[in-house]
């Protein structure tokens, strides 16, 4: 039980980091070196989820994916999926939970790299692609990190979202965040405890890990 | 030929630039800053696009109302006020992503014009100013382009440094018969860089035409005029010693209690001379 939970919840950490990595590159490059007036919508849109409560997320998409709606009768009958109270569910609950977490980062390093450097690249007959992939990217490794390494803690670390559009079924939507307020309801402690202290070694080991790196990136270009 | 006349509008601000330029020319674009000199060559390179107009390069459109090459497509070198280097690839890398077909004995022949073959596998970060000016300066001719633009490349490097790339430059642009378009603040090296100044004032360009010509008739006369700043004002018997800077020169000047009403230690101001006979030291 514990290591089912703890391995589903890793699962679940790592495919919404690796998509909302590959989402969110675009997404923070449109962001930072756009003058379109959509951009404060969009941003807007990114930054919800750090202020709205985890349950407004999870019971709208509650709403908008479950099987009467629109959305989600359709994946249903064509994909033969169903996206809530199932792994499905969870993973794209907790794609639009961490959303700024993985954005914001890359964001503000594609900020912060002075305009000159991809207009420099332009000049030497670049396209946008090389461009991302030779001079933006990498000079913003440690931003990168960060949205990684936020975005992964983050989704193991939720709660709210998952229960609500995931339920609490063992080996398919249970998480370790969940499995903890579920012990203790139980008065599990000892379970419990096996898990937040878990959690909180990890998080610790992860986050250390990262301020470690990024000091040694900051470093090295200087 | 390079013919332009183009027109772009920027919060209230209509620039207007309408030249003629001679291939193999090296230009100097000199004008007070905030005249719009930058964005003349941004706009003729395309990293800004111009409201209406033309840009003709030789017999290659770049833009007008039906084409706008991309930046990309348009054959330029262009060096940055701020240099712009890739912290994240050493010298002869950010000169290897410039070019498109691989050509490892020019990249050695630049490194020694520049005079940076020690420096080949340095990170940006550990270069001085001069140095990176120089990597700047090798990377944008490094894919042997038609134009080279350079914008305000020399003004932030002390004057030793100058004097050595203002020789790279002209090393370069004739070694690759460049166009070259440079923005200059400076007189002496617009007269000792370019055969063509292009004269930019309030968003237009005012006139252009031969250095000699151009400032014979404007900033030069048969007196000597320096712009100068004041350093100093002390008293000395009945007059007033005036120190000044004149470039990098301290100079002193008489006044009398009259005229040192006007002056204030920090001021800039017009030192003039006429009816004497200089003597040349070479």
């Amino acid at each position: 039980m514990f290591m089912e939970t703890m391995l589903l919840t890793f699962k679940v950490a790592l495919i919404v980091t690796t998509i909302l990595f590959f989402i969110g590159i675009p997404i923070a490059l449109w962001i930072s070196s756009t003058k379109s007036k959509l951009k404060p919508v969009i941003e807007t849109i990114v930054s919800m989820p750090l202020v709205l409560p985890p349950s407004v997320i999870g019971f709208y998409l509650l709403v908008f994916l479950g099987p009467t709606s629109a959305i989600g009768s359709f994946v249903e009958k064509w994909f033969d999926l169903r996206l809530v109270l199932s792994f499905e569910g969870i993973l794209i609950g907790s794609i639009i939970f961490s959303f700024p977490f993985m954005i914001h980062p890359i964001q503000m390093g594609l900020q912060s790299l002075p305009k000159s450097l991809a207009e420099a690249s332009f000049t030497l007959g670049k396209s946008r692609l090389q461009t991302l992939l030779h001079v933006q990217l990498p000079n913003i490794k440690n931003s990168l990190l960060t949205g990684i390494v936020l975005t992964f803690a983050h989704t193991v670390g939720e709660f709210g979202v998952v229960l609500m559009i995931g339920g609490n079924i063992p080996g398919e939507t249970r998480l370790a965040s969940i499995a903890i307020y579920d012990e203790v309801e139980a008065l599990n402690y000892d379970l419990a405890n096996q898990y937040a202290l878990t959690l909180f070694a990890i998080s610790f080991s992860i986050l250390f890990l990262v301020y470690i790196i990024n000091g040694k990136f900051n470093g090295a270009l200087k | 030929m390079i013919d332009i006349d183009i027109k772009k509008r920027y919060k209230n601000i209509n620039f207007h630039f309408k030249t003629k330029i001679a291939i193999n020319s090296l230009s100097a674009i000199f004008g007070e800053s905030g005249a719009g000199k930058t964005t003349f060559l941004r706009l003729l390179c395309g990293l800004e696009t111009p409201d209406s107009g033309y840009i003709k390069v030789e017999n290659e459109i770049w833009f007008d109302n039906k084409t706008n090459l991309p930046v990309q497509n348009r054959d330029i070198g262009f060096v940055f006020q701020d240099y712009a280097l890739f912290p994240n690839m050493t010298v002869i890398e950010n000169l290897r992503f410039a070019q498109t077909a691989s050509d490892e004995n020019f990249l050695k022949e630049l490194l020694e014009i520049v005079g940076l073959t020690k420096h080949t596998d340095k990170y940006p970060a550990l270069l001085s100013g001069g140095e990176k000016q120089r990597v700047a300066l090798a990377r944008a001719v490094a894919k042997k382009p038609k134009l080279l633009l350079l914008d305000e490349a020399l003004s932030a490097l002390d004057n030793k440094m100058r004097v050595q790339i203002q020789n790279d430059i002209q090393i370069i642009h004739k070694r690759l018969n460049l166009t070259t378009l440079m923005i200059s603040h400076d007189i002496a090296e617009v007269y000792k860089l370019s055969s063509n100044v292009i004269i930019v004032e309030n968003e237009k360009i005012k006139k252009s035409g031969p250095p000699d010509i151009l400032f014979e008739n404007t900033k030069l006369s048969g007196k000597f005029k320096f712009s100068a700043k004041i350093i100093k004002i002390e008293p000395a018997d009945t007059i007033f010693i005036i120190t000044l800077l004149i470039g990098n020169n301290l100079t002193k000047v008489v006044a009398t209690q009259e005229e040192i009403q006007k002056m204030n230690i920090g001021d800039n101001v017009l030192v003039a001379s006429k009816a004497f006979n200089p003597i040349i030291i070479t």
